[in-house]
């Protein structure tokens, strides 16, 4: 076994446990934290796969700042975490089952027979000065340049949703009126007034 | 690295509908509420106006841009005409419903063009990333607008579900996706498919397919991933419902043809299989609980599912003519659809929703015309002659004879008989049950107009039924 292949299996075991612990661990933080474990074991597995700008790409915004983000509102939140449970036991005979079968099957499929590295060499490993983040952003700019404005199209969608389902204008809302915020003058908020000294008595 | 400027022209309707709608959400920010009128009628003018840009760049050739992943063919034209149609007729119809409701928001119009980007983008897609690029957007506009009446608890249910099952869904189809770009080595669905057929074990290729296959039928609406159908409809209101059942129906059919035909077309014998289980127990569970029913939306609900049980018979026969019926079905179902949900508009009002089935007790009384009407479109969706319904039905029949599988025919006919019992019901609700409420039924007479040229589209198609065949026929290169 090769170093890579060690260090394969070593990230790829993390992984499999600590998304299994996502969604069975009972803290909702500790899963948001397992789910931070996730992202970094699978940006490993790309460093292995020379995507490196991939693997940067992936901590940075998953790491750095969706999950932040996913922490604060789960912090926020107040989770039943009882009612969530309800019906567990019920339905874990059935859904183990299906599970099972379907990753039995799914097993099969994608697995050595067809998958192995007899199959499917290795690709040969690249030069040391081979960019990743260049051959990345020729290809995203030349042949997927329509998926790649799409995408654009759809964070827009994203955005639009997000405010028309989240702004409220409510009758009695107080704003900050900026522009005549900037506008005042000292005349207007400041009044000098002019005080008799008293004498000591 | 050579790279080829790619033909803009070809994409000029998808590059004129997203810039109008940039234009429209930024406009709409500078209009007062009474002058939103403007936002709608610039709306229908951005639809018309890429009815026009497509009419214009219909030819009968088939041309690749955009590094291959873009196609315009006759399939694609047609089925943007229809978007177009159907999505004005959506929002004439509901333009009054959301004003009842306090809905008539710019970003009603703005998600509904998004959507409607999202669909042509479907339809033109030519390989497996823009296939996807484009469900996602078409996905997000709906979620979006299904979540908008934002008071409602069972919009906001409707749209958590809808989201959940979608996402699910989508990752089922992109796994799929990754499988048989891993196998194939591209996402261009013209080398899918020369890969395809020089491939030597089809083992994984078949993996992917059942991937693929979930997340499409769930698209569609298909039996076993037919339960977000009903509560989506059911929950969303009846404007959002008339957008999401008849226009998504044709993209989706795009997708499906893109995906099974054009990429997957040597794995023929396989997705024939999928595609008869999926058909069979979409006619079976969608005519069968339609009965059960009480409210008319979800029981318009389950007549879709039916319906693309119809439309998935067309496509399993494997030959051009059963395609042609199938993408003729769709068509006509999405104008039958718009007329049955176009219905519960009609009758609904401020206040009012008529989606129980009781409410449309004793219309005849109250108003002949219109439930002439709708007796019209029920006899249409039974698939009763002469309306356009039977001739949808019978040439996918005809298909489904033509590649030997008389036996499935007389399944599928079998199962419409008993799907006749609902719609019946509805017009013996109409024409032999006293009336709950005695009111005059005074529908505004814009949707009363709509809804009548409608209905009667159903019956003059249905006399004339060659010149619609005629065109997806063509577009399937027959």
């Amino acid at each position: 076994m090769s170093f890579e292949q060690i260090l394969f299996y070593l990230f790829s075991g993390v992984l499999v446990l600590s998304a299994g612990a996502v969604i069975t661990v009972r803290n909702p933080v500790h899963a948001a934290m397992f789910l931070v474990l996730c992202f970094v074991t699978t940006s490993a597995l790309w460093l292995l796969l020379e995507a490196e700008f991939l693997a940067i790409t992936l901590v940075l915004v998953y790491v750095g700042a969706v999950m932040v983000l996913f922490l604060f509102v789960v912090m926020m939140l107040d989770i039943n975490l009882a009612r969530m449970r309800e019906g567990f036991a019920r339905y874990l005979p059935i859904g183990g089952i299906v599970a099972a079968t379907a990753v039995g099957i799914m097993g099969l499929a994608v697995g050595r027979i067809n998958f192995g590295l007899d199959v499917w060499p290795a690709p040969p490993a690249r030069a040391a000065d081979y960019s990743n983040t260049r051959e990345l952003g020729e290809q995203l700019y030349t042949t997927y340049v329509y998926p790649f404005e799409i995408a654009s199209v759809v964070l827009l969608v994203a955005i639009v949703a997000a405010i028309a389902l989240t702004l409220r204008t409510r009758p009695g809302t107080r704003y900050q009126k900026i522009e005549e915020q900037v506008v005042v003058k000292k005349s207007d908020r400041l009044r000098v007034v002019q005080l008799e000294s008293e004498g000591r008595k | 690295m050579n790279f080829e400027i790619p033909n803009f022209m070809l994409a000029m309707p998808e590059i004129f509908v997203l810039g109008m709608a940039c234009f429209i959400l930024i406009l709409d920010l500078f209009l007062s509420e009474r002058s939103r009128v403007v936002t709608y009628l610039l709306t229908q003018a951005t639809l018309v106006g890429a009815f026009l840009l497509s009419l214009g760049l219909y030819s009968s050739a088939r041309e690749l841009t955009f590094s291959d992943s873009f196609v315009l063919d006759p399939m694609a034209s047609v089925l943007k005409l229809a978007v177009y149609a159907a999505v004005f007729m959506v929002l004439l119809y509901s333009r009054r419903y959301l004003r009842e409701r306090g809905m008539f928001r710019g970003e009603f119009f703005v998600l509904g063009l998004f959507g409607v980007l999202g669909m042509m983008v479907m339809i033109s897609a030519h390989s497996l990333l823009t296939i996807y690029m484009g469900l996602e957007l078409l996905s997000l506009s709906m979620y979006a607008m299904v979540a908008m009446q934002r008071d409602s608890r069972v919009a906001a249910e409707a749209a958590m579900k809808y989201f959940i099952l979608g996402a699910m869904a989508s990752a089922m189809l992109l796994y799929g996706m990754s499988m048989i770009y891993g196998v194939t080595g591209s996402l261009e669905l013209g080398e899918v498919s020369a890969a395809v057929a020089g491939q030597g074990s089809q083992l994984i290729l078949i993996f992917g397919l059942v991937f693929l296959m979930v997340g499409v039928a769930f698209k569609l609406g298909a039996v076993p991933f037919h339960m977000w159908v009903p509560d989506v409809y059911h929950g969303a209101s009846t404007a959002v419902t008339l957008y999401i059942s008849t226009a998504p129906k044709l993209a989706a059919f795009a997708m499906l043809m893109r995906l099974l035909v054009d990429g997957l077309g040597a794995l023929q014998p396989q997705w024939h299989d999928i595609l008869l289980l999926l058909a069979i127990l979409s006619l079976g569970i969608g005519n069968v609980v339609a009965i059960a029913q009480t409210n008319i939306k979800r029981m318009l609900a389950y007549s879709g599912i039916s319906h693309v049980g119809f439309l998935l018979l067309g496509v399993l026969s494997g030959s051009p003519e059963g395609y042609a019926a199938g993408m003729f079905y769709a068509i006509v179902y999405v104008l039958m659809g718009l007329g049955g949900f176009g219905m519960v508009i009609l009758m609904s009002r401020a206040g009012f929703e008529a989606d129980q089935l009781e409410d449309y007790k004793g219309l005849n009384e109250r108003s002949p015309w219109f439930a002439l009407m709708m007796m019209f479109l029920m006899f249409s969706m039974a698939g009763v002659p002469p309306f356009i319904g039977f001739w949808a039905k019978l040439s996918v029949l005809q298909a489904v004879v033509d590649a030997n599988m008389v036996w499935l025919a007389a399944v599928a006919v079998l199962f419409s008989v008993i799907g006749a019992f609902y719609y019946l019901r509805l017009i013996k609700l109409m024409y032999f049950d006293g009336p709950l409420e005695l009111s005059p039924f005074r529908p505004s007479p814009d949707v009363a107009l709509l809804f009548s040229v409608n209905a009667l589209a159903v019956l003059l198609i249905g006399l004339f039924p060659s010149s619609l065949m005629a065109i997806c026929r063509q577009a399937m290169g027959l």
